[in-house]
């Protein structure tokens, strides 16, 4: 029984690593030996050269700026906002808080499509496309996922502590900052490593926003590198921006493997 | 959801919100009020605009006029809306139980005593954190009819090889392996829900001689049914919108471009995503997104009706 059981995991968990091992290796290749049968996995010729041609060819250093530009401040956004509500939903009591709560939160089942297109309108009157502007501002207006988890983290928090703070004269923006915010810090990590990862991989807004090249995520860059839209064989390209695309959120995996993995349990949890 | 839990009160005559202080209503609401503008301007408002759009022609240059119901009528005599909901539907009939069947079996396997997890929740993981630009880019390859890695060792032995992304029949799922390899996130929230059960039940089990399939099937399946439901609704809810994976390897922005051989890959949301973007009829599109949202509401909706039936919630499980 256990033989079948390391026998299934190993076996299917090279096959779940084999095409993140092409795409690494394929980023050193040239288009010739990209389609070929065995793949090389160490390429030959192994061409650290298209890291530095690639830079030439397509605005790489301009789209990572752009992406982290956009990740940074949507992120950002997204806790302060989320946080600012988990705040009020888990810790003041006030008419119409509990449903308002699950109105939010039934918004997590509303399927993007159906507002895409009417927000879409509203960005473009307000001359927002060819800008950021409409892949950061909403997330200033808190996100349901992050409000349920980190309300749910807030609870847990002794109301003792904030009772202490109230016999001390602290206004509730004031208790919020310094007792709940400082408190929170792991329920925040894992809340932003979610956002973070969410805003960087993006692709769906990025692409109906962003037209102007220069103004090209790294997920947009590599569709630009499509056939369909260059006319030219860049697979090699389209994996070195891949690789660099996934080496960052590759290493804030290993760096905070825990909380990674937790905040990804928690977005599965039912309240 | 409904109940309030506070603390017992020393006037247990007035109702909740007369003993509620103004300073705390005031606060309560100036915390929440970013969410609720969100909540209004990005979601509800958004949902309403939508559907009295599909009632229109608009193409944001001109005034939207009123068409009445002709948006729906004309989906209902195209061919390309019917090819993309027949390719839609495939795709969440063949993604949604094997999803779910595989995730579980992967966390079922992961969980219990055993050696190196993290090695392992690793492995099965990576691929999800795989931009899915990149992991479409990736399995062109992966799916290549002739140097693929899938279709050499069947060649090998001798077995019927499908030609993938060439051949119309197995684009819906070849798209569906693709999702599947990033799956990982739903193998990490199956495993917690499952090593969540505790142990003394199924020690408790063994005492009484269930063998492990009567202890899987008594204990570990009801005790995490409901995170299985809660999945269920998500993968559901998502299956109906998959975009990235088809517009990365059949998707044109040119107008009249073909979504993969005989129009296989003409998934819901690449037909929606062309007549907003592409040929800017907001009203059409508007229609087809709120038919979608219409059969993804009543799907949820009898799903929850079922859940009496197959989920399981531990008594006093406060819901809240």
């Amino acid at each position: 029984m256990n033989v079948i059981r390391y026998a299934f995991l190993i076996g299917g968990g090279i096959m779940m690593l084999t095409p993140f091992f092409w795409l690494v290796s394929s980023s050193f290749k040239t288009p010739a030996t990209i389609y070929v049968f065995p793949p090389q996995w160490i390429p030959d010729p192994f061409r650290w050269q298209n890291y530095v041609e690639v830079f030439e060819a397509v605005p790489v250093l301009r789209a990572s700026w752009n992406t982290i530009y956009i990740t940074m401040f949507a992120s950002i956004g997204v806790i302060l906002s989320s946080a600012m509500a988990a705040y009020g939903f888990a810790r003041l009591r006030f008419r119409g808080r509990d449903l308002t709560f699950s109105l939010l939160l039934s918004t997590v089942m509303l399927p993007y499509v159906v507002t895409m297109i009417p927000i879409f309108i509203m960005f473009s009157r307000l001359g927002w496309i060819d800008s950021f502007k409409p892949l950061i501002v909403p997330h200033w207006f808190g996100g349901p996922i992050t409000i349920f988890m980190l309300r749910q983290f807030f609870r847990t928090i002794p109301l003792e502590l904030e009772a202490a703070a109230r016999i001390d004269g602290a206004s509730r923006p004031r208790i919020f900052l310094q007792v709940i915010i400082p408190l929170a810090r792991p329920a925040l990590v894992v809340t932003s490593i979610l956002a973070l990862v969410f805003n960087w991989n993006g692709f769906l807004e990025p692409l109906i926003y962003l037209r102007k090249t220069k103004l090209y995520t790294l997920a947009l860059l590599v569709n630009s590198l499509r056939e369909f839209e260059s006319g030219l064989d860049w697979t090699h390209y389209m994996m070195v921006v891949s690789t660099i695309m996934v080496v960052p959120v590759l290493i804030l995996y290993f760096l905070a493997q825990r909380a990674f993995i937790e905040g990804i349990v928690l977005t599965g949890l039912k309240g | 959801m409904a109940s309030i839990s506070t603390t017992p009160s020393a006037q247990p005559r007035l109702k909740l919100w007369q003993r509620l202080s103004f300073e705390e209503t005031m606060f309560g609401w100036l915390f929440i009020l970013p969410a609720v503008l969100g909540l209004i301007l990005f979601q509800l408002g958004p949902v309403l605009v939508s559907m009295g759009l599909s009632f229109t022609e608009y193409d944001i240059i001109n005034r939207p006029t009123w068409t009445g119901l002709d948006n729906y009528t004309r989906l209902f005599q195209d061919d390309l809306w019917i090819k993309s909901i027949q390719v839609t539907l495939k795709y969440v009939v063949i993604y949604v139980p094997a999803a779910l069947v595989f995730a579980y079996l992967v966390a079922l396997l992961m969980s219990g005593r055993i050696r190196g997890i993290s090695a392992w929740r690793t492995m099965w993981y990576l691929p999800s954190i795989v931009p899915s630009v990149a992991a479409a880019a990736v399995w062109r390859w992966g799916l290549h009819p002739e140097f693929g890695p899938i279709n050499f060792p069947l060649k090998v032995m001798g077995l019927p090889a499908p030609r993938w992304l060439a051949d119309p029949d197995w684009i819906v799922p070849s798209i569906v392996f693709i999702s599947l390899w990033s799956l990982g996130n739903s193998v990490l929230i199956f495993l917690a829900s499952i090593t969540g059960v505790p142990r003394s039940f199924y020690e408790a089990a063994e005492v009484d001689g269930a063998g492990i399939w009567r202890q899987f099937t008594t204990i570990t399946l009801p005790l995490t049914s409901s995170i299985i439901f809660f999945q269920l609704i998500i993968t559901v809810i998502n299956s109906f919108q998959v975009f990235t994976s088809a517009f990365i390897l059949f998707g044109s922005n040119a107008a009249g471009s073909v979504a993969g051989p005989g129009n296989a890959a003409l998934f819901y949301m690449l037909y929606m995503y062309r007549n907003a973007f592409g040929y800017f009829r907001n009203g059409y599109a508007s229609a087809m997104a709120w038919l979608l949202f219409l059969t993804v509401a009543i799907l949820t909706f009898i799903l929850f009706k079922t859940q009496n039936r197959w989920v399981y919630y531990e008594a006093g499980d406060d819901n809240e």
